[in-house]
């Protein structure tokens, strides 16, 4: 029986049968009804010597292609210093369980403790929980999250130009829990703010989640949006990517409640979907209905700092079914991946790789233009993704950046593509991407 | 360093800082466009450190954490199995990590190969039909298996069956789950060794019932005898069973949840596939389905072609909706598809064995000292009910804190609910018998302190890097950034 | 041993309830507050929600426990006790003096329905 992974000798394994007074291990499912006994072998492949199983993943490895990576929509190619593979290989932290014991925790806790004051620095809130899954679905909790502290409201308004990606999660989780969402229509590539306005007099909204920059990458002037939404006695929620808020208005900045979003461009790979991070930042007065864990800054007997879970009376461990959540982890690692990032990084880095995204999307924007082959969509201002029209054949284009390497800007429909510039593409890229483009 | 206490907001110096970035040689200023008003007006706060100060600064962080790689876990529930080291390499390949999740097929074919092999894995190490692995964790499967369900019932025109019945004894997150599905729970009363009241639950299963949330073995580590009959008194009912995959360790190599009569289950691969939990996540949470279900799981899926070639799908209009907004956490499945090909079916068969054996051993050993409710051989797990000898006073609590002083990890404690003292021991199969022998007489040391010296447990721990925290202050007036520990102090 | 008042009403789930003219003052009684352990939050209902009896209008927090409140008695809240927004403790130290809710009372004769002291005393030791 013996495996690297499985450390029983025989002489153990007789010694151990002995102890608890029986004669084999099947002994030890004697108790099983023979009916539902495993009584074939696995349909699986064989084991695999680490040499084989290398040789397994290159293979593997080389049916994938690295590309140069010009397509956004949620997951953006932003540069991830080397220090955080080799600090997040520390065993002591990706072997950890949940910090449910502060004594022998302090490592984890007092790392997500720091997150959560990077993130609320950033998002300018008040406070931040120790993160979700991903951004998709820290947004669909948000939206429970406003309706739980509206009390008797059942009703949220979530804007079209939110990532497609979120909506049909939010879309899904709403529906099953049977809270009303209401999708507000873009106008000019923005929120149509009439038509949230319209919405909000209509009456019983809980809250009202609107995005920076949106789905398009076009920045959104929310200019007496939270006045209007508060006199509707609702909650406002920006759904916002927390790198660009080292430059753009913060979510308190627009006088918002609560904000939420994903945390993969603080530098974290694109991994192919996962995993990333979700976050909420919150102001004070709905924190009691924020979900998930949260860190808190406390002292030890003998008067030392220390850290540990707090507020956890609204968690499904204590809770059940009154639970503000059902959720009972969080992308730990992955906020001990942003959390280095962000102490790398700072306020100025932060801005840096801000401006570089910005100054390489908008020089590829006015390149695309000058072709004559692309033409504006929305005349709004942009940070680091945009939307442009074509009558290429866009579908024939991505196919030969393909074959070069490079993925192209993400397809639309309507004939309208989507690109995302970030600090790590340079200006040679960028113009071998539009040369390559009029080829086809 | 010892002793070290900073927070990395102090040790910033302005005008420090951590980071390279390319000198921008564009000659367009992007910001310039945006207007002003829609910029930022105050600076973030964010530390000002060097690269070494970030390290160093991290590197003792991590020196202040237990893991699997430190010590032992006997953590109830949570199987806390080794995380090999292979896994992590492989999970690493910049072929993989490097992949947008929007690329083009054509240039993901690998990435998409390993993600169709494990469900077909997993579908038979489960005896069910197909998985979806775009769950992220444990309990966002079972809010997603729940979705199934309901989704299930709706698309027969069964409206009305909206209860689902849990145990009184399962984890929290079933009627969590549950309620975020917009699920009514309806709780069944557990038998004194855990089990399902196979009387008590007949007069619940009426036409409003969607299914049953069961584990099994359950929470007690005790394996659900009559799991057939109740699986057949649900079915004929018109609801569904699903199986809480938290406890599938035991079962592996010897039962499937497919062959039990479970129709939906959730696999928490950070358990029983070895995936490290990472200090809380990132987990993964593939659910699986019976073959009358599979038109409900969520999109995206992945499928194969005739031809061989792989696909994602995202048009199926009888799925439930989308729980993700991509494929999962994809780095996760990687090192749980490596940890079953270094097993192979020749040795993934004995994990189940070699974990139960292992939790028999400990319970065989320990149940002199400490208070065994349920006589019989249980499955991977045991609970004890605190200490045999309550004159001492000293409680489960204190005992697990002491368990840290001598550089184990505590049990899982005060679950299940179903006793005052509960203390919930897990060992998994990776645990060598002289670990075991090691625990097994710290456990005995702890209980004659307990009887000789009793205050010396009731204080501990006594020599962790800090010691029993008030929790009673943090939840009372949260302290929850660095801004407003500054300002509490100040 | 914890304290019962012989000048009000108890409900099985713990809260007392204390009738004048038609104002019913509602808390939590001292067992219930020994039993929860340091009270560290207090989830109230706002001023013109409608409570009924059985109906759980609010929740108070220890550390590791939650107990949902259970209101004894139907009718209007007409005023929530702020000092225990932030004093939660109060409850710990007078559970009997430190209410939680006010309500103006739809039905009176709800009130046959609780248990009076020496029933509810009997509950305890129970």
């Amino acid at each position: 029986m013996s495996h690297k992974y499985m450390p029983h000798s025989e002489e153990d394994i007789k010694i151990m049968l002995e102890k608890v007074g029986v004669t084999s291990i099947d002994d030890l499912y004697s108790d099983v009804p023979s009916d539902v006994i495993l009584k074939k072998e696995y349909d699986i492949p064989s084991c695999m010597s680490e040499i084989e199983l290398r040789k397994h993943f290159k293979e593997l490895a080389d049916k994938n292609t690295q590309l140069v990576v010009f397509g956004g929509q949620g997951a953006y190619d932003h540069y991830s210093p080397s220090v955080i593979p080799h600090l997040l290989s520390r065993s002591e932290f990706y072997t950890a369980y949940t910090p449910y014991q502060p004594e022998i925790s302090q490592g984890t806790l007092q790392y997500i403790f720091e997150y959560q004051s990077m993130i609320t620095e950033l998002t300018g809130m008040e406070a931040t929980n120790a993160s979700m899954y991903d951004g998709a679905t820290a947004a669909a909790e948000t939206m429970f999250m406003m309706v739980a502290s509206s009390r008797k409201k059942n009703r949220v308004l979530i804007s079209g130009t939110v990532s497609d990606h979120v909506r049909k999660v939010v879309e899904t989780y709403t529906k099953f829990h049977g809270v009303d969402l209401t999708v507000i229509p873009e106008k000019d590539g923005v929120t149509d703010l009439d038509a949230l306005f319209n919405e909000l007099e209509k009456g019983d909204v809980a809250g009202a989640m609107l995005p920076t920059p949106n789905k398009y990458g076009i920045i959104e002037d929310f200019t007496g949006v939270a006045d209007k939404i508060h006199a509707a006695k609702g909650f406002f929620a920006i759904y916002a990517d927390p790198s660009s808020l080292a430059v753009l208005k913060t979510p308190a900045e627009w006088g918002a409640d609560v904000a939420c979003g994903d945390g993969q461009t603080l530098g974290m790979p694109l991994s192919f979907g996962g995993p990333y991070l979700g976050f909420i930042s919150c102001n004070k007065g709905m924190l009691r209905k924020m979900p998930g864990r949260v860190v808190g800054a406390t002292k030890d007997i003998d008067g030392k700092r220390g850290f540990v879970l707090t507020l956890q009376a609204r968690e499904q461990h204590i809770r059940r079914e009154k639970a503000t959540s059902n959720i009972c982890s969080n992308q730990s690692l992955m906020a001990l991946y942003a959390t280095i990032y962000l102490s790398l990084l700072g306020d100025k880095g932060l801005k840096e790789v801000n401006k570089l995204s910005c100054d390489g999307a908008h020089y590829l924007y006015d390149k695309l233009l000058a072709t004559g082959k692309f033409h504006p969509v929305f005349d709004k201002p942009f940070l680091k993704e945009f939307v442009v029209k074509t009558d290429l054949d866009m579908k024939k284009v991505n196919a030969y950046l393909l074959d070069n390497g490079i993925m192209g800007g993400v397809i639309l429909g309507d004939g309208k593509v989507e690109f995302a510039v970030t600090e790590k593409r340079t200006k040679e890229e960028i113009d071998k991407l539009v040369n390559l483009m009029l080829e086809v | 360093m010892k002793n070290y206490d900073k927070i990395i907001f102090e040790l910033s110096q302005p005008g420090r800082k951590g980071y390279s970035l390319p000198k921008d040689n564009y000659d367009t200023d992007g910001l310039k466009d945006i207007p002003s008003d829609l910029l930022r007006e105050k600076d973030a706060e964010l530390p000002e450190v060097s690269e070494l100060d970030v390290v160093r600064h991290y590197t003792n962080l991590s020196n202040k954490n237990f893991g699997v790689d430190t010590g032992f876990y006997p953590l109830g529930s949570c199987t806390m199995k080794y995380n090999p080291k292979i896994n992590e390499e492989l999970c690493a390949l910049p072929e993989f990590t490097s992949l947008h999740p929007l690329q083009d097929e054509e240039s993901v074919q690998g990435a998409l190969e390993l993600y169709y092999n494990l469900q077909q894995m997993l579908s038979e190490l489960a005896g069910l039909k197909e998985f979806t692995l775009n769950p992220y964790a444990g309990a966002h499967g079972e809010l997603t298996g729940l979705m199934v369900m309901k989704k299930y019932h709706e698309a027969r025109g069964d409206h009305k069956r909206t209860k689902v019945i849990v145990p009184d004894s399962a984890h929290g997150t079933n009627p969590a789950s549950a309620m975020v599905a917009g699920l009514e729970v309806v709780e069944v009363k557990s038998k004194p060794n855990g089990s399902i009241d196979v009387e008590d639950l007949k007069p619940l299963l009426d036409d409003t019932v969607a299914g049953i949330m069961m584990t099994n073995p359950n929470t007690l580590g005790m394996f659900e005898t009559e799991i057939t009959e109740i699986a057949k008194l649900v079915h004929e009912a018109g609801g569904l069973l699903y199986y809480d995959g938290a406890n599938l360790n035991p079962l592996l190599g010897k039962v499937r949840p497919g062959d039990m009569g479970f129709d939906i289950m959730h696999i928490n691969l950070h358990k029983t596939f070895s995936t490290p939990h990472g200090g809380g996540g990132p987990g993964s949470g593939p659910v699986g389905v019976a073959e009358h279900l599979v038109k409900h799981l969520p999109n995206p899926r992945v499928v194969k072609d005739e031809k061989g070639k792989f696909h994602i799908t995202s048009d199926n209009e009888n799925a439930l909706g989308n729980i993700s907004a991509f494929l999962g956490n994809f780095g996760v499945m990687m090192r749980a598809y490596a940890y079953i090909l270094t097993l192979g079916k020749e040795n993934i068969k004995n994990v189940g064995p070699l974990a139960t054996l292992n939790a028999n051993y400990i319970k065989e050993n320990l149940k002199d000292d400490y208070l065994l409710p349920i006589e019989g051989v249980c499955k991977h797990e045991f609970v004890f009910d605190g200490l045999k000898d309550k004159s001492t006073e000293v409680t489960t609590l204190n005992v697990a804190k002491r368990l840290l002083d001598y550089g184990f990890h505590a049990p899982t404690i005060y679950f299940p609910l179903l006793f005052h003292e509960s203390m919930m021991i897990e060992p998994t199969e990776t645990e060598s018998k002289d670990t075991l022998d090691q625990f097994i007489e710290v456990m005995h040391t702890i209980a004659k302190e307990a009887k000789e010296n009793p205050e010396l447990v009731k204080n501990a721990p006594n020599n962790t890097i800090v010691r029993k925290l008030d929790e009673t202050t943090a939840a009372k007036n949260p302290i929850l950034t660095f801004k407003a520990l500054k300002e509490n102090e100040a | 041993m914890s304290k019962v008042l012989n000048d009000r009403k108890y409900a099985d789930s713990h809260e007392w309830v204390k009738l004048e003219g038609d104002i019913a003052t509602i808390g939590i009684s001292d067992y219930a507050q020994h039993a929860l352990g340091n009270i560290v939050y207090v989830d109230m209902p706002e001023v013109g929600d409608e409570v009924n009896q059985g109906d759980d209008f609010g929740a108070v927090e220890s550390v590791k426990a939650a107990s949902d409140l259970i209101s004894p008695i139907s009718g209007e809240v007409v005023e929530v006790n702020e000092e225990l927004v932030d004093k939660p403790e109060l409850i710990n130290e007078d559970a009997f003096n430190n209410w939680i809710i006010k309500v103006k009372v739809s039905d009176p004769a709800e009130l046959d329905k609780l248990m009076d002291a020496e029933a509810y005393k009997k509950l305890c030791e129970a």
